[in-house]
């Protein structure tokens, strides 16, 4: 899937993160902090990294959650858990709300189907997503946004929700996605890259 | 200590490539960015998702029926919600242990010690008091789950997911725990309803909701029951059937009955059903879901062809979606005669729902005969504006009849107390 070229330059980006994060002992400024996150995830809120994640405007207490899970390896993911090794509960708050004022990410510019995104809809209905994540999808305190956000990304955290090898942090995921099928993930994520 | 060395060790290997690399890396993240694009046109989403319904809710409210997550770091001690609480005259409350965050279930031990369990994360902590003095202990981390807490001679009971495991003499090893022992694996791996609660009844059986692996459905063949079995994990039967997921039960003093608390099903309106507070009058009963909830009406899908009259009925109504988890018999001495023989019930407080309620502890007051008299409010003031800053989970009667309340919203314990005030040991 990933290009080899995009895989080694992501293992050094790893590498390169690893290092500026380990610096135990020494006061950090967030922004220090934020520098190989960012690296990877998008120095803007857009992520150009096949399966990472934007993060632009996500709400800061999911992010301040998804981080403490990594931390905490509630969410065993390298190099998430290693990067965030030891750093302290107040430098996971600041970093979550540093994170959160990265504008949002850009959509996904490729057209969007009219078909699918009839069909989203009535799965929305369905299942009623906006409920959490908001009518925009912008989510809200720990729902994510969803606007935007990677195609391939939001095919992978669905599918890890549904073969449990993603606990969400509470069960709220796992009983939406129990009933859907991969092919429905797909059609949820070509039109959620493609939203504003 | 040792994580902070692991990551310098991982630090001096990598430095050569990485001081190299830095300079490049976030432009090349960045190369992606831009060409103003056409905007896509798209509705939001945001009218009903109630089939046939096009007019609700709107999105605001919507919103305001999503899950609320447990905060995965404690509350301060000095922000804690003291101030806000309010007990009925003459009770007083203060704080027995704070920094334990997701604080669920709480178990005291004849020696007081004070076992606290998580739900969405993974520890389990002992709080010792030495003439005053509380120390907190992880006991055991890593765990799936381990909401479920039970104490028998000596050996703590925790249930995780998928299983239950024990520690004993527990309280001879808090800084070193022996390596736990798997009781009893025979669990569904669901992440609906999929944490446990457990109690050792007096038959000297441990007793274990296995939930109901949805919001409405008809059960997987052994889910939405209780079922108890030998503490050596032999002999599982179901015990009580029809349950949608009990996150507390406790035993009758008198005549030993099982009361359980039992959380009623979501989106089907904000008034119904209410949660239920139940009683076993006999092995086997079935107390009514997915067919019928709170005794009196049938399931709108899967009620067609029942009748609640085929189902115990509970003994109390504890509010819609209030979440009514944790409970005890009220077996101590020190609160008035008009608490005394009754149950003290935690309500998590409810999400579904525009208008939150719950968020409390109520008092049951019961019959001679063991049905419900009254429940009343006891515990309040954690609800604020619609917007938590606490939860009750759970309660525990200390020796000295005092009451015990977790809460995973603020990750702390209080204690409630009667009469002049003394604090448990100081």
């Amino acid at each position: 899937m990933i290009a080899s070229g995009t895989r080694i330059k992501r293992g050094l980006l790893i590498a390169a993160a690893l290092v500026l994060l380990a610096t135990p002992g020494m006061t950090q400024s967030v922004a220090e902090r934020l520098a190989p996150c960012l690296a990877c995830h998008g120095e803007n809120g857009t992520s150009t990294m096949p399966e990472v994640p934007s993060l632009g405007a996500q709400p800061a207490y999911f992010l301040l959650i998804q981080l403490f899970m990594f931390r905490e390896r509630l969410r065993n993911v390298e190099p998430m858990t290693s990067m965030l090794k030891g750093v302290s509960d107040d430098d996971l708050r600041r970093m979550a709300e540093a994170i959160a004022k990265l504008p949002a990410p850009k959509a996904d510019e490729t057209p969007l189907s009219p078909d699918r995104a009839t069909r989203v809809r009535e799965l929305v209905a369905q299942h009623r997503c906006n409920f959490c994540h908001s009518g925009d999808y912008s989510g809200q305190e720990n729902v994510p946004r969803l606007a935007g956000q990677r195609e391939d990304y939001l095919i992978k955290a669905l599918r890890g929700y549904k073969d449990n090898t993603r606990r969400g942090y509470d069960a709220q995921m796992a009983d939406v996605v129990e009933p859907l099928t991969d092919a429905e993930f797909a059609e949820f994520a070509h039109y959620l890259a493609r939203i504003n | 200590m040792s994580k902070h060395r692991r990551v310098c060790d991982g630090r001096i290997g990598l430095a050569v490539v990485a001081s190299v690399l830095w300079a490049v890396t976030p432009s090349a993240a960045q190369d992606g960015a831009k060409p103003a694009g056409k905007q896509i046109p798209h509705e939001i989403h945001q009218k009903s998702s109630v089939p046939g319904r096009a007019d609700i809710p709107n999105a605001e409210v919507a919103k305001q029926l999503r899950g609320i997550a447990p905060p995965p770091i404690a509350t301060p001690l000095e922000k804690l919600p003291l101030p806000q609480m309010r007990l009925p005259n003459g009770f007083r409350a203060e704080v027995y242990v704070s920094g334990i965050a997701n604080a669920r279930t709480i178990r005291l031990t004849e020696r007081g010690t004070l076992f606290v369990s998580n739900r969405v994360l993974d520890k389990v902590y002992a709080v010792v008091d030495r003439n005053g003095k509380r120390e907190t202990k992880v006991i055991a981390s890593g765990l799936d789950r381990p909401n479920g807490l039970a104490f028998h001679n000596g050996t703590l009971y925790i249930a995780e997911g998928t299983r239950i495991i024990k520690f004993e003499k527990i309280e001879d090893n808090l800084d070193k725990p022996p390596q736990p022992v798997v009781v009893y694996s025979d669990l569904p791996n669901t992440s609906s309803h999929g944490w446990r609660y457990i109690g050792i009844g007096p038959d000297g059986k441990l007793y274990i909701n296995v939930g109901a692996p949805c919001n409405i459905c008809e059960p997987l063949q052994g889910t939405a029951q209780i079922r108890r079995l030998n503490l050596d994990g032999t002999g599982a039967e179901p015990f009580a059937l029809g349950v949608r997921n009990s996150v507390g039960f406790d035993w009758h003093p008198a005549n030993k009955q099982l009361y359980f608390t039992d959380n009623g099903r979501d989106w089907l309106s904000e008034d119904l059903p209410e949660d239920e507070l139940n009683r076993v009058t006999a092995r086997g009963q079935h107390f009514g879901f997915p067919y019928c909830h709170q005794g009196d009406f049938t399931d709108r899908e899967m009620g067609w062809g029942r009748s609640c009259d085929e189902f115990v009925k509970p003994v109390a109504k504890l509010g819609p979606h209030s979440a009514a988890l944790g409970m005890r018999f009220y077996t101590g001495r020190m609160f008035p005669q008009q608490y005394r023989g009754g149950i003290f019930i935690a309500r998590h407080g409810s999400w579904n729902r525009t208008k939150k309620i719950g968020g409390d502890v109520v008092y049951a007051a019961l019959n001679r005969d063991g049905s419900v008299r009254s429940v009343k409010p006891f515990l309040t003031g954690f609800l604020q504006n619609n917007d938590w800053i606490g939860r009750p989970v759970d309660v525990e009667v200390m020796r000295d009849g005092s009451l015990l309340v977790s809460d995973d919203f603020a990750g702390a314990v209080y204690r409630i107390s009667y009469g002049a005030p003394r604090t448990a040991s100081r």
